[in-house]
């Protein structure tokens, strides 16, 4: 059990963000005295309810429960330590032009919303979905797993590897096909094959794009859409939706589960370096120079800031060091949070519509979004960006008094280094009023709405949060950063060169997004290998 | 742009169900408020009671809202060789004022609907689906010249089934209604409104099917039940209808087969093949989609088979599973659709069997479960494999038919 | 109806004729219909201004394998190089770096040791991707012995790379050219150098994940051969004529302006084809080296195909951004500060990735580059023969120019051509001057030449999604259609296009191997 002021601990994880949290709760479960250290003075990492001005409460980075496995929820019994998934059941895309498209729950109301726009398409959506979801279905269990070392001839790696092929090759021959282009293609490819109508692919598109140094047409970035759909899929209902109190409430039930289990989380404790003795950590530095000692050190940092700023070098081999060092963490998003004195219109929407409660999005067709990620290639946050925003007020009490609403506005793209020099205080709200210009064209009284408005780019909450270029889902989910590769080959089973290091991580495989299937499967490696030691 | 033309009042987000034409006299006969949806219209589950409905098919006339079924017209220099490739049936024997019951495949000769063809004319045919098939149909007339689009809206239909529908329809003015055949359609002329009516139909009984544009269809519906008062005509709702067409052998989509198109788990597309409907397939045919698959399947055997069974007893063997050893329990197979027939008093089932128990004749045993008063209770019965359709009366074919 | 052909190929250009020496040298009869007056496709000689020479598209012959050059006798049928093994030089203005295979020149000692190790590390990944382009793309979930032997033969191959290097080919094979180029390099033109060489032909800019396969692809073919950049004498025209005249003498017929209207099916069959004059001739396999998209919608019909495999035709992406541009050149031009020594060599002008990745923008949005990307070729420094005396050839292929382009074709390719001028004017001063006639060819007019659908060299793009088992797309992967007796041997299957000669000769062993 953890004590305070204790150096000694079984297991120390670096940083409090929702992956290290849920690495720490199975550990501690599995009888290990866990500390969890925090550079912050609040705990959640990038899943966190901020309270900035007055009494609005912010999701200020994550701001949708899209993806934390149900099996982590219930292990952990996060419900009863407070966290309550609200769904919201709509969504719309809105154009220049005062057109929209409104995604509905209702498949009879979907159907004639998409038949606004094309009668084929509705229907195609019905194959669309079918097609996404088998492949949700062939995923889905990979990302509780570890994957295997394909160059490996250690039986658990074999094993996992056979058990990858036969339930590939169950799919039969025409899915496997299927399933390979689907890896493999662009998202404006994969919806060319289903839709023909500007707006409802642009919509679809959409989370291909989030997170992302990808455009539509960059190969690859149809995966990244089903990144984002394995929740709203899930069989379980209520697994997509707004955690009532903010995303910090998903961190907030972590945090008091592990501590029922008798682990403990220590803020304001910056992490200098891991300690590594005779290639083994033992341990961490804080920045205040005192040490903590640990059988095992879990960094939940993303693999960069682990083993560029944490690690001596003289400890990893060269090799290792020159992948961790071209492993790619783009920044491309942004985010506003913003108070809002009442609920703003947008007249483009009839009254009454439940797309207004759901994620809300700016685009119109995939030459721009295509134009808008030009862009962030060119070094500058796009000019004619691609929105996507929330005012979880409206169905969330919690989040803001009567009348008032939070808005969380996720932007795409907007670069970490910009061409012409670094960020200032000025470019940063230029680029805020990029983004609140785009809105307010579609809302004529959004701006006399506005209270207060935080603006974070991607080195802002590289900043804050400590996310290598404030990506999302610390490092790219390109075909090259997946699976066995990710974050490195041959290290991809949350394992490192140092040992008795780990990663927690969504550097590691599955990737992010507020899913902690990473910290779960790092728990279960640090379980296997500490029985082991102990034994 | 996009403008938002076309949005519906009320919007489809507060009504996402469209109600079809017969809507306001639909909710004046319904007692109990049973509405169900059926391809995005509000249809009658049951005006009254269910079996007061079924009798009323069996014993004299009924009126069955028909409007939601999707319909498309199929037209252009193309359209016979188009649907030819489309369905499993040759469609060239089809002539002009004609009928046909037809299936279409995918490329594995998955069934991904049934349907009705209509020949229109030389050029001009109409289809009648229970799901919407745009994007299947569109992209299957790439290639053709022909142009496809969905007629639904302006088309509303009703369908008068029953040994009293021909006269019904005579004393209503279609006369020579009486010399149509089964399986053939006529347009009637009259009142300044035109007409449709197709000797088809879901109850395996003597009935018709009608077609007309929307604006004329209170009147028609008045019309039939003023006709048909001395014939005991009633409304009836999509159970009643449901009951008729199992003892008719009929399948129904998403209850005894799925669509291949909606599919997301393996294995769970049928063939025509494995439902029973080989006579659809016509291999002699220019190429159709599925041909190839069909070839090689029809080669190597079936794996499983949709049949009719005759089960002991008398409690319908909903959802069962099929066994072929009631003692280890192995399963061979599952009903799709059960009922007690109270027409043929017998306890019938649609069910998908697994080789070689689809034959003819054998018997496998079914799981039951009953809910008792709140008590679940398990019967395990025999069930034999017998032909469909379970009812087949003489009357349904004769020409012309009888008054009564 | 007898039949008069054991084989008849439609379209005469290289897989085509490779295809057809290869049955007929196994004792086929075999007949090649060509629509055009030449043979050679893409590689079909071109007098684009009197006396002025050139081919349509193809610049020079470097991933033809010299096994295929041996066995099918080329140099027998007249084949004679008028250059081999020429350097490429990457020209920015004022300034250039010359690489001849690992050896660069121009640039730091440093970088020069990075770009051997690179070259090296990649010449080996080449090395196991000729013997992935070399072999008929396996089935998946195939019962078949011959595709699961394909595919071990592949995993153990990639297993011999060694562990580290197995390791990193899965890395790298799945990302892009922008990153590996500025991972492993530093000189800007030395990475424009790589960034080229994966987009030619290939609808991507460097930065689309997939580009490192599209170089390796490109690599594959070259490591096939010892000859490096080759200019054959007489330009690629005569290299095409070396293929027929082969074709010929191993027993096949070759007929131009012969173009077919339709492939003659009965009972799922293959029968034979129609000739656009109404000719039937009748034949036990039709062989289509016409792009896939043709081949299925125009020859054959989509009433003897499913709805689902005519989905996939559909689908099928052959939109082609890459236009070929012709100039006669009254006297050899001057690039600034290049030695007139390498004038002969293969001249990239592309001064970094972001150019490139610049120049790719526009063609997403049916665009022309307002500053394109060129290669060029000056053939007439080794080859006096296909100009004028005193006159030269410059060919360039110009990136990008899209297929679907916004513009109008004449204001397209009026845009193009001023836009290709000016860059390159930019390294050529003066060169203006000296222009007689200037031919530039966009997507839509290779299209129209050569009977490409989209215009694209590889008949559509070549990338993971397009690429092995799913060439050109699934039920057609395997040089076998869904009707019995036809077969594709063109640049839309595996391992697609580029003077390779592969899908022919993997098409001939498919139908030996399949066919009575």
């Amino acid at each position: 059990m953890s004590q305070p002021g204790r150096q000694q601990h079984d297991v120390i994880v670096v940083g409090a963000g929702h992956n290290g949290l849920v690495a720490a709760c199975y550990l501690a479960r599995a009888g290990l005295d866990v500390l969890v250290v925090e550079r912050n003075d609040y705990i959640g990492g990038a899943a966190v309810s901020r309270n900035l001005f007055e009494d609005y409460t912010y999701s200020n980075c994550s701001y949708v429960c899209s993806l934390l496995r149900p099996e982590i929820m219930r292990a952990l019994e996060l419900p009863k330590h407070g966290l309550q998934i609200i769904p919201y059941d709509a969504g719309c895309t809105m154009m220049r032009g005062g057109g929209h498209l409104a995604l509905y729950d209702n498949h009879d109301a979907l159907r004639r919303e998409i038949s606004r726009h094309s009668p084929r398409d509705a229907e195609a959506y019905d194959r669309y979905s079918r097609d996404v979801m088998r492949q949700c279905k062939f995923i889905r269990p990979l990302l509780l797993r570890e994957p295997p070392d394909p160059t490996s001839f250690k039986p658990r790696d074999i094993r996992e590897l056979l058990y990858l092929g036969a339930r590939f090759h169950n799919m039969g021959e025409q899915r496997m096909y299927d399933t390979l282009r689907f890896w493999t293609m662009s998202a404006a490819d994969f919806l060319d094959e289903y839709f023909e109508s500007e707006i409802v692919k642009a919509h679809f598109a959409g989370s291909s794009i989030i997170g992302t140094a990808l455009g539509p047409r960059s190969p690859g970035s149809a995966y990244v859409l089903l990144h984002h759909y394995m929740g709203d899929i899930d069989e379980t209902v209520g697994a997509w939706g707004f955690a009532r109190g903010g995303m910090g409430s998903v961190t907030a039930a972590l945090t008091s589960s592990l501590r029922s289990s008798g682990g403990d989380v220590r803020v304001s404790a910056p992490v200098n370096r891991v300690v590594v003795r005779g290639g083994r950590a033992v341990g961490v530095e804080l920045e205040s120079g005192e040490q903590l000692s640990a059988r095992v050190v879990i960094s939940n940092m993303d693999v960069k800031r682990t083993f560029l700023n944490c690690v001596e070098p003289e400890h990893l081999p060269e090799e290792f060091l020159t992948a961790v060092q071209r492993f790619k963490i783009r920044g491309s998003s942004g985010k506003l949070n913003i108070a809002l004195g009442g609920l703003p219109t947008f007249p483009a929407i009839p009254a009454g519509c439940p797309a207004l409660r759901g994620d809300m999005h700016i685009t119109d067709t995939l030459e721009m979004m295509e134009r808008a990620y030009d862009d962030w290639k060119d070094g500058r946050w796009s000019r004619a960006p691609y929105v996507d925003m929330l005012i979880p007020s409206q169905i969330d009490p919690t989040m803001a008094a009567d009348g008032k609403h939070y808005m969380s506005v996720f932007v795409q793209y907007c670069p970490y280094e910009l061409a012409d020099g670094p960020w200032t205080d000025d470019k940063r709200q230029a680029f805020g009023n990029t983004v609140i210009d785009a809105i307010a064209e579609h809302s004529p009284d959004f701006k006399s709405l506005i209270r207060h408005a935080e603006i974070r780019t991607p080195w802002d909450i590289e900043r804050e949060v400590g996310l290598t270029e404030g990506n999302i889902f610390q490092g790219e989910l390109t075909m090259d950063q997946l699976l066995f590769n990710r974050p490195v080959p041959g290290y991809a089973q949350y394992r490192t060169p140092v040992r008795n290091l780990y990663l927690s991580g969504s550097s590691t495989h599955p990737g992010g997004g507020v899913m902690g299937a990473p910290g779960a499967n790092c728990a279960r490696r640090v379980i296997a290998d500490f029985g082991r030691a102990s034994a | 742009m996009t403008a938002d033309a076309g949005y519906p009042t009320p919007p489809h987000f507060r009504k996402p169900l469209i109600d079809t034409p017969f809507h306001d006299r639909a909710r004046a006969l319904s007692q109990n408020d049973q509405f169900v949806a059926w391809a995005g219209y509000s249809t009658v589950d049951v005006f009254t009671t269910v079996e007061q409905e079924y009798f009323a098919i069996r014993n004299a006339a009924t009126l069955y809202d028909l409007t939601p079924m999707v319909k498309y017209r199929v037209a252009g220099r193309d359209a016979e060789r188009y649907i030819n490739r489309l369905v499993t049936r040759d469609i060239r024997k089809l002539k002009v004022g004609r009928v046909s019951y037809v299936v279409w495949c995918n490329d594995e000769g998955h069934i991904i609907d049934d349907g009705t063809v209509f020949r229109l004319s030389e050029t001009d045919y109409r289809i009648c689906t229970a799901e919407r098939q745009l994007d299947w149909f569109l992209d299957s007339a790439i290639g053709f010249d022909v142009a496809v689009e969905e007629i639904t809206a302006s088309v509303a239909a009703l369908s008068l089934q029953g040994p009293t529908s021909a006269y019904v329809l005579k004393k209503f003015g279609l006369s020579g209604i009486e010399s149509l055949k089964p399986f053939e359609f006529r347009i009637f002329e009259a009142e300044g409104r035109s007409l449709m009516v197709s000797r088809t139909g879901f109850t395996g009984d003597l009935g018709y099917e009608l077609w007309m544009a929307p604006q004329h269809a209170t009147a028609v519906w008045d019309d039939l039940m003023q006709a048909g008062r001395s014939r005991g005509i009633r409304a009836i709702g999509s159970q009643a209808l449901n009951l008729a067409r199992i003892e008719a052998g009929f399948l129904m989509p998403n209850v005894d087969f799925i669509s291949a198109e909606h599919t997301v788990r393996m294995h769970r597309e049928r063939t025509p093949l494995e439902l029973g409907l080989a006579w659809l397939v016509d291999f002699d045919k220019p190429h159709f989609n599925g041909r190839r698959a069909l070839q090689k399947q029809k080669a190597a055997g079936l794996q499983r088979m949709l049949v009719g069974l005759d089960i002991d007893g008398n409690k319908p063997a909903h959802n069962a599973l099929l066994y072929a050893n009631p003692t280890d329990e192995t399963e061979c197979g599952f009903v799709t659709s059960a009922m007690w027939s109270p027409t043929c008093k017998r306890n019938i089932a649609l069910a998908i069997l697994d080789t070689p128990h689809f034959e003819m004749g054998r018997r496998v045993h079914a799981d039951i479960y009953l809910h008792r008063e709140l008590v679940w209770e398990r019967r395990m019965v025999t069930a034999t494999v017998v032909e469909r359709p379970f009812f087949a009366p003489e009357r349904r074919r004769l020409t012309p038919p009888a008054d009564r | 109806m007898n039949r008069a052909w054991d084989t008849i190929i439609v379209g005469a250009g290289h897989n085509g004729l490779v295809c057809a020496q290869m049955l007929a040298s196994a004792g086929q009869s075999v007949l090649v219909l060509e629509a055009g007056a030449e043979v050679g496709g893409f590689a079909a000689p071109r007098e684009f201004a009197p006396g002025f020479r050139a081919s349509i598209a193809a610049q020079y012959l470097h991933q033809f394998s010299d096994a295929l050059l041996r066995s099918l006798q080329l140099e027998r049928h007249g084949l004679r190089f008028a250059a081999t093994g020429l350097a490429t030089t990457v020209l920015a203005s004022g300034r250039h770096v010359r690489i001849a295979g690992d050896h660069v020149d121009g640039v730091s000692a440093e970088e020069a040791t990075r770009w051997q190790q690179l070259d090296t590390r990649l010449a080996r990944f080449a090395k196991f991707m000729a013997t992935v382009q070399s072999t008929m793309a396996p089935r998946l979930g195939s019962s078949d012995f011959q595709d699961r032997w394909t595919l071990l033969k592949m995993g153990l191959r990639l297993r011999l790379l060694g562990r580290r290097e197995m390791r990193e080919f899965l890395r790298i094979a799945g990302m892009n050219v922008y990153d590996l180029a500025t991972d492993e390099l530093e000189d800007p033109l030395l990475q424009a150098a790589l960034g080229m060489d994966a987009i030619l032909g290939s609808n991507f800019g460097p930065r689309a994940p997939g580009t490192v396969l599209t170089l390796l692809t490109r690599r594959a073919g070259e490591a096939t051969t010892t000859g490096g950049y080759r200019l054959p004498i007489g330009g690629l025209g005569a290299f095409a004529q070396a293929l027929a005249s082969a074709a010929t003498a191993a027993g096949a017929t070759v007929r131009t302006d012969a173009p077919v209207a339709g492939i003659v099916i009965e009972n799922d069959e293959v029968r034979g084809v129609d000739l656009a004059n109404g000719e039937r001739l009748s034949a036990a396999r039709v062989v289509s080296s016409v792009d896939p998209r043709q081949t299925f919608l125009s020859l054959l019909g989509t009433e003897h195909l499913d709805t689902g495999f005519v989905r996939r035709v559909d689908h099928f992406r052959h939109r082609g951004i890459t236009a070929k541009w012709h100039l006669a050149l009254d006297a050899l031009p001057t690039f600034t500060g290049l030695p007139s020594a390498q004038l002969g060599d293969r001249l990239v002008v592309a001064p970094s990735l972001n150019y490139l990745e610049t120049a790719y923008n526009a063609s997403k949005y049916g665009e022309v580059s307002v500053l394109p990307a060129l290669e060029i070729s000056i053939p007439t420094v080794h080859d006096r023969t296909l100009a004028p005396a005193g006159g030269h050839v410059l060919t360039a292929i110009v990136n990008y120019a899209a297929y679907d382009a916004k513009d109008d074709l004449g204001t397209a390719r009026e845009k193009l051509e001023a836009n290709a001028l000016a860059v390159l004017e930019s390294v050529a001063p003066g060169i203006r001057s000296l222009i007689r006639s200037s031919e530039l060819l966009l997507p839509m007019d290779l299209e129209r030449i050569c009977r490409v659908t989209g215009g694209h060299w590889h008949h559509g793009d070549l990338a993971f999604d397009q690429y092995l088992m799913v060439r050109p797309f699934p039920g057609a992967a395997q040089y076998q259609t869904p009707i019995r007796g036809l077969y594709l041997c063109g640049a839309g299957s595996h391992p697609g296009g580029g003077l390779t000669g592969l899908p022919g000769r993997l098409a001939a062993e498919q139908i030996q191997r399949t066919a009575p």
